[in-house]
């Protein structure tokens, strides 16, 4: 096989400059990395979508310049000085540049005003502790009293972050509760199941989404496939826990490949009748 | 005290003693009372020391204690009158979950919980308290009768998680949970929750949206059992016993954070020593707090419900960084 030879990194000659390929996660193919980066992560040979981080999907989804992050200075105080937690969170920071585990504001989306709220797999699994919950509820609060609608991108592995305990567990609650008022409204809540989204998340916002979509061979699910094989006497299916898996089972409305992302959320909106912001300064009319 | 078993050990030992002590003195006529009298004292004391305060481990020993009144047997301590109602009228009957109409004094109210078996084919039957979807399903479903005829709901908790098996995953489990999560915060009447045993997780969020929640003293309620977060933690699932105090998942602790409002005593050696003490307890309580819900407007009880979630979570607000709305 031709890649055979960029296979092993070893032997890459020294004239090739670091980071000139990136190797696909799934089909091991060596892609150039401009064009894969151009190419949304998504691997030219195989299709299989890298990890987006919180920061690429905002880029992806919300208009250029039309985007207000809120509440960026929230930032967990180590409620239960759990053992290895402030270690974790400061050598997550320093990784990520993120605060938490989520960037959360308001923007529009092809002239659409919404709040957006994005997990981020890179800070310690999108795992759900009480910023996370917090900044999701208030981005829920801020589209319910704008009566306009509002997105939930899932990348969050690690579901209620344990680190702090039954608070996390309580932010399933909180976040539910803030959806729960938004469709009382009236108004259109969508969520994106990106790779991955289990668990405590999946179980509360993940779920409660008008519309459910989800990027192609994300893993979703409740719980990981090794405590599944755990408790299963039958065996495991190989697609179980994918986006392909949930769609057969009638828990995901549409499976959409990462460059259609933002134009069928837009159609969504359409269809629930948001109307679209006609001004100079979209930031001003989602946040006023 | 070596472990949980050792301790229970010990108690139906003197016990035992106790027991043949009383019946020399029926059978034989001899008066050992001051024996008697002695090792009853120790019993006491024993029980004493155990059961101040147990640490985090001991108390989810206790919460997983077999012997520990389920929530069918708290149901027929509590209510008067009891129908149990099945099925989710949409795939099946989950034996992890109960639910039906229940009355207590002149009230109706419609209960639901997780249900524990005591021997082997009942835990199997019952899943290990482990809901699946259709348990959920049918718990709201339950929930909504409830709200159609103005009657109270009772939630009754205990279950280690939610079942987590492939046929799970297949009828959407998460989604079940998440939906409970949702419409538990519309419902137009009040919602008591109490944790009766184990508060597993998602397994107990499920049902676990009220405008009151109560919890056993001896319970525990906690994001992931120790065990887990022990293996998850330190690779290590032996060191639950560590991982149970980093959680902080006692009756005490989710005071602290304001997710239990109130805690149910339970007797001197835990509510399966005396369980009917147990259960007066609970039934005081109930009646109490659905005198106060029963008197309010539905859209008071909604406001509070969701302000009283809304409000869980500790984080500080940085003075630096991007301006908050």
């Amino acid at each position: 096989m031709a890649n055979g030879w960029f296979r092993k990194r070893k032997e890459e000659p020294r004239n090739v400059p670091e980071g000139l390929f990136t190797q696909c996660n799934k089909c091991r193919e060596q892609l150039f990395t401009r064009e894969w980066e151009r190419n949304l992560k998504v691997c030219m040979k195989c299709g299989h979508h890298h990890r987006f981080s919180a920061r690429e999907r905002i880029e992806l989804l919300i208009d250029a310049g039309a985007f207000h992050e809120l509440d960026a200075n929230l930032a967990s105080n180590n409620p239960l000085d759990f053992p290895g937690y402030a270690e974790s969170l400061e050598r997550n920071r320093t990784k990520t540049g993120m605060t938490d585990a989520i960037v959360s504001g308001a923007g529009t989306l092809e002239g659409i005003p919404l709040t957006i709220s994005v997990t981020d797999a890179n800070f310690m699994m999108g795992s759900m502790g009480s910023v996370v919950g917090e900044r999701i509820a208030r981005a829920v609060e801020h589209a319910t009293e704008r009566r306009i609608p509002t997105v939930l991108v899932s990348g969050t592995g690690g579901g209620a972050r344990m680190h702090e305990g039954l608070l996390s567990l309580m932010q399933m609650a909180k976040t539910s509760a803030a959806i729960a008022r938004h469709h009382a409204a009236g108004l259109m809540t969508v969520v994106v199941l990106t790779e991955p989204s289990m668990a405590g998340v999946l179980a509360s916002w993940g779920s409660l989404g008008d519309i459910i979509l989800a990027e192609p061979g994300a893993m979703i699910g409740f719980v990981g496939q090794r405590v599944s094989q755990q408790a299963n006497v039958s065996k495991v299916p190989a697609d179980f826990q994918t986006a392909e898996f949930q769609l057969a089972h009638g828990q995901v409305d549409v499976i959409v490949p990462r460059k259609d992302l933002k134009a069928t959320l837009a159609r969504m909106f359409q269809f629930a009748g948001t109307p679209r912001v006609v001004t100079s300064d979209p930031v001003a009319a989602v946040t006023a | 005290m070596a472990s949980f078993e050792d301790f229970e050990r010990a108690i139906s030992e003197l016990e035992g003693q106790i027991e043949k002590l009383k019946r020399l003195t029926r059978e034989q006529n001899i008066d050992r009372s001051a024996d008697i009298a002695e090792l009853e004292a120790q019993v006491q004391r024993l029980l004493t020391d155990f059961y101040t305060r147990p640490s985090g481990w001991m108390r989810t020993r206790i919460a997983r204690n077999p012997k520990r009144p389920f929530t069918l047997d708290f149901i027929r301590m509590v209510f008067q009158e009891f129908q149990e109602l099945h099925g989710d009228r949409c795939f099946g009957d989950d034996g992890a979950m109960v639910g039906g109409l229940a009355r207590l004094n002149e009230d109706w109210v419609v209960v639901v919980g997780q249900q524990k078996g005591r021997d082997a084919q009942e835990r199997h039957r019952r899943n290990f308290g482990m809901a699946r979807p259709e348990g959920y399903r049918k718990a709201l479903r339950l929930m909504k009768l409830a709200e159609k005829f103005h009657r109270p709901i009772i939630c009754f908790i205990d279950t280690p998680a939610a079942d987590c098996t492939v046929p799970s995953e297949e009828r959407g489990i998460s989604e079940a949970i998440a939906h409970n999560l949702q419409e538990m915060f519309l419902l137009r009447v009040p919602i008591i929750v109490v944790i009766l045993g184990e508060g597993g997780s998602g397994g107990a969020i499920g049902i676990g949206v009220g405008d009151r929640v109560l919890m056993f003293e001896h319970a525990i309620y906690s994001v992931i059992p120790p065990e887990g977060c022990a293996a998850i933690i330190w690779k290590d699932a032996k060191r639950g016993e560590e991982a149970a105090e980093a959680l902080q998942l006692t009756a005490e602790d989710a005071v602290r954070f304001g997710a239990v409002d109130e805690i149910v005593p339970e007797p001197l050696g835990g509510a399966h020593r005396d369980p009917d003490a147990a259960g007066r307890e609970l039934r005081a309580a109930l009646e109490r707090h659905l005198a106060e819900l029963t008197s309010l407007a539905s859209d008071t009880l909604t406001g509070t419900r969701y302000a009283r979630f809304r409000r869980l979570g500790e984080f500080v607000e940085l003075s630096t960084g991007t301006a908050a709305s």
